[in-house]
């Protein structure tokens, strides 16, 4: 269900819950286990169905919540989901928000199974590890854990997914902000990878490419497909960049170059990317199906303590990486001779043409570049997150929003933008829910292409 | 395989209330996009503040149908005045991801967790459509041969129709006026149009409530045919689909999205019939497909076919290629 859900869980450090369910967990009463167990987590699973036309997904029904434990995600919890025969249905791991999700096939009874064997250690536990209950088609229905121990007064059926906001209007620590600067910095580098290969290529080409967002769902797929296959996480995502580069090759010279020179309108370009994002986000869907799944390396880890922040070592790797990525492309730009003859495409393909350079070998090479670093960020996004098919689709607006906040096809923008993007996403929600916080970035965006249509490093040209 | 209950669904599906919608969104799209070259993404948006006007003045306000009617058309104007006037001087590629944003503003606003009192949250509104319903003249079913309908589905059907006729009435008579004449101007060069002495932004900005207003009669008849209204029916995707319709049928043409809405539906019925029928029946193998990747078959569908028509025939079935704006900067 829920498609286009923008409002994902992204950053495992983001504060509150897309619906935050988790305020007042219940106290547990007893002497020693109110010691140890003072407020466990509670489960939400929120049952939903969508409507018949426009709902993309394979099944239409899923369940999912999240799960926490006084207010701190809880990861790495097996959740099973059976049928009412008892055959299981689909099984998931609570990602670094805590966050899982199931699909089911339809309407009709089914029994969420927690395994406590996977609980953490210092979480004490629930009252009931197992619920039955019943997914409507059209409903949306909140089904809770308790926590507490064992044996208690069973698990709860409730019919409004709880109490709403318990985020944004709360007094700000001054390390939960060091914290969300913190994980705004990584959401920001990665996302700059993603924006430099889009911005490289709208240089270039002129082409808006609706599709970037699935070459960033191609990297997180195939590379889970490697990893599932034997490969460590490492040499999956080294050959996924590599995989990423040949795709994009294989994507202009077998599909853009020709339809270049057909000399189709950049409109119609545009609209045709369109057409090939339909294509292959439902492509991932009907080979990957519909779950969430994640790799087998790197899922858990306890952050290391910098003071008034925390990065797990998994974030720092990705950081590291993601920062030599982009001043190894910075460098390449300014300083080696295929990177001049890119800056020379985008400022004028004519001229650039005339003085002898091979546009459309440039051309090429940025769709390697560029797809190879989308999959590389497509990797890393699902190494904090979760790898499923709309993974890409839903940063897709960021990247755009990033790419424009610094400059439509300026490689340096990109990158600005996207840190920026990335801080501010996380930052805002310490003002607005954090529900909100893409529709805060997008109404940023809005804004500033009112004052400085060309953004933060673009030159001033005709935008309007 | 059952092939007559499938031809029938598919035939029902091309005058359904999905085709309605549709079209009343691709007949605004082809005011923005067919007539002005305004490559509005965010029709969505359009579609949501009026269903959500109505739904919001009757179900959470108990205000009566028709002020929430009124507040839907209101709401309307208000987003196109807001979407238009930082957006109607940007270059199309800039336009097109702003009008995008916006719509997903509008979508994650209306389903967020803090105003769930006002519009539902993600699980959205229902119980505003009583007084519609109670118009209703039918009672028992209508129609004949496949086209067999209950009182309800004919009722929605019998006014969307009828809304749709009066919008296509509405673009014909303004194509042909001098109002569509300065429009049609604007779309094949702006500076032209600019060097005659017209408002070139002011014109953009009517023609983008125009196609709003049309836009929203389809929001309207959306919820009215569910009886509820639901956050993420009015994504992107929604959009994307009345694009694929608006150019199926050829844009810049008064029947092209009625007629594209009404092909687009029936086929994907259909397909969607032929081929969960054939891997029930068994010709399609389970290891090839089973029936939950029957959905994703269809909607790479769209996508292959929105690809193809833009590469081999932009103009649709009834355009005309030198009347799209496809090279527009």
């Amino acid at each position: 269900m829920l498609p286009h859900d923008w409002t994902g869980t992204l950053g495992a450090f983001g504060r509150v819950a897309l619906l935050s369910i988790t305020g007042g967990a219940p106290k547990v009463r007893r002497g020693i286990a109110a010691l140890c167990g003072l407020v466990a987590g509670i489960v939400v699973l929120l049952v939903g169905a969508g409507t018949a036309w426009g709902q993309p997904v394979a099944s239409e029904e899923s369940i999912r919540g999240f799960l926490r434990n006084e207010g701190e995600p809880v990861p790495g919890v097996t959740i099973t989901v059976n049928d009412a025969d008892g055959a299981e249905v689909g099984t998931a791991e609570t990602d670094a928000e805590g966050a899982w999700e199931i699909s089911v096939p339809g309407p009709g009874e089914y029994e969420v199974v927690l395994d406590t064997e996977t609980l953490p250690d210092d979480v004490p536990g629930v009252v009931a590890d197992t619920i039955t209950t019943t997914v409507n088609p059209l409903q949306d229905k909140a089904v809770l854990f308790r926590g507490g121990e064992p044996g208690g007064d069973g698990g709860e059926e409730g019919g409004t997914p709880g109490t709403p906001a318990e985020g944004g209007t709360d007094t700000a620590q001054p390390s939960q902000i060091w914290q969300l600067v913190a994980s705004g910095v990584r959401f920001g580098l990665i996302l700059g990878l993603a924006a430099l290969g889009l911005s490289l290529v709208f240089g270039t080409t002129g082409l808006t490419n609706f599709a970037h967002g699935e070459l960033v769902t191609f990297g997180a797929i195939v590379a889970w497909w490697l990893n599932n296959a034997g490969l460590p996480v490492l040499a999956a995502a080294a050959l996924t960049v590599v995989l990423g580069g040949v795709f994009g090759w294989a994507q202009d010279v077998g599909f853009w170059r020709p339809l270049r020179k057909r000399g189709s309108g950049l409109v119609a370009l545009m609209i045709i990317s369109i057409g090939v994002s339909l294509l292959l986000r439902y492509l991932y869907l009907y080979f990957f199906s519909g779950q969430r799944r994640s790799y087998d390396q790197y899922v858990i880890q306890s952050a290391i303590d910098f003071g008034p922040f925390g990065y797990a070592p998994r974030d720092l790797w990705i950081m590291g990486i993601a920062i030599v990525t982009l001043a190894l492309v910075a460098v390449a730009l300014v300083r080696t001779r295929v990177g001049k003859a890119t800056r020379a495409v985008s400022d004028n393909p004519a001229l650039a043409s005339a003085s002898g350079i091979d546009v459309d070998r440039v051309v090429t090479t940025v769709w390697i570049v560029g797809t190879a670093l989308a999959a590389m960020a497509g990797v890393m996004f699902g190494l904090i997150q979760q790898v499923d098919y709309l993974l890409g689709f839903r940063v897709l607006l960021l990247v755009f929003a990033a790419v424009v906040l610094g400059g439509l096809g300026t490689a340096w923008g990109a990158m600005v933008g996207a840190l920026i993007v990335g801080v501010f996403v996380e930052v805002s929600t310490l003002i607005i829910p954090s529900e909100l916080k893409y529709a805060g970035v997008l109404a940023v965006l809005i804004i500033i292409l009112m004052v400085r249509p060309q953004g933060i490093l673009g030159r001033r040209e005709r935008i309007g | 395989m059952d092939w007559g209950g499938i031809t029938e669904n598919a035939l029902r599906a091309l005058i359904g209330s999905e085709a309605i919608v549709f079209a009343l969104a691709a007949i605004g799209l082809n005011v923005h996009f067919g007539y002005t070259g305004l490559l509005n993404f965010g029709q969505a948006a359009f579609l949501a503040v009026a269903a959500y006007g109505l739904a919001t003045t009757v179900t959470t306000f108990g205000l009566p149908f028709w002020l929430g009617i009124l507040v839907g058309f209101a709401a309307v104007l208000v987003l196109a005045l807001l979407l238009g006037a930082p957006t109607l001087r940007l270059r199309a590629d800039y336009l097109a991801i702003v009008t995008i944003a916006a719509s997903e503003i509008v979508r994650l606003t209306l389903r967020s967790v803090s105003l769930r009192d006002t519009f539902g949250g993600s699980s959205g509104l229902s119980g505003f459509s009583a007084d519609f319903y109670s118009l209703n003249p039918y009672d028992g079913e209508i129609g004949f041969g496949p086209f067999v309908f209950g009182p309800r589905d004919a009722w929605v059907l019998t006014v969307g129709w009828i809304l749709v006729i009066i919008a296509c009435l509405i673009v014909w008579a303004l194509m042909r006026s001098p109002w569509g004449r300065v429009i049609k101007a604007i779309r094949e060069d702006e500076d032209a149009v600019r060097s005659l002495g017209k408002n070139v932004y002011s014109y953009k900005m009517q023609s983008l409530i125009i196609g709003g207003m049309l836009g929203a009669l389809g929001g309207f008849m959306f919820a009215l045919a569910q009886a509820a209204v639901q956050p993420d029916l009015y994504s992107p995707t929604l959009t994307f689909f009345a694009y694929t319709i608006l150019i199926l049928g050829g844009a810049a043409r008064v029947l092209g999205p009625v007629v594209g809405a009404m092909i687009f539906w029936c086929l994907l019925q259909l397909t969607a019939g032929a081929l969960e029928g054939a891997v029930r029946s068994g010709a399609i193998p389970t290891w090839l497909m089973d029936t939950n990747q029957v959905g994703a078959v269809r909607f790479m569908l769209v996508g292959i076919a929105l690809l193809l028509l833009l590469v081999f025939r932009p103009q649709g079935i009834f355009g005309d290629r030198k009347e799209i704006a496809l090279d527009a900067r």
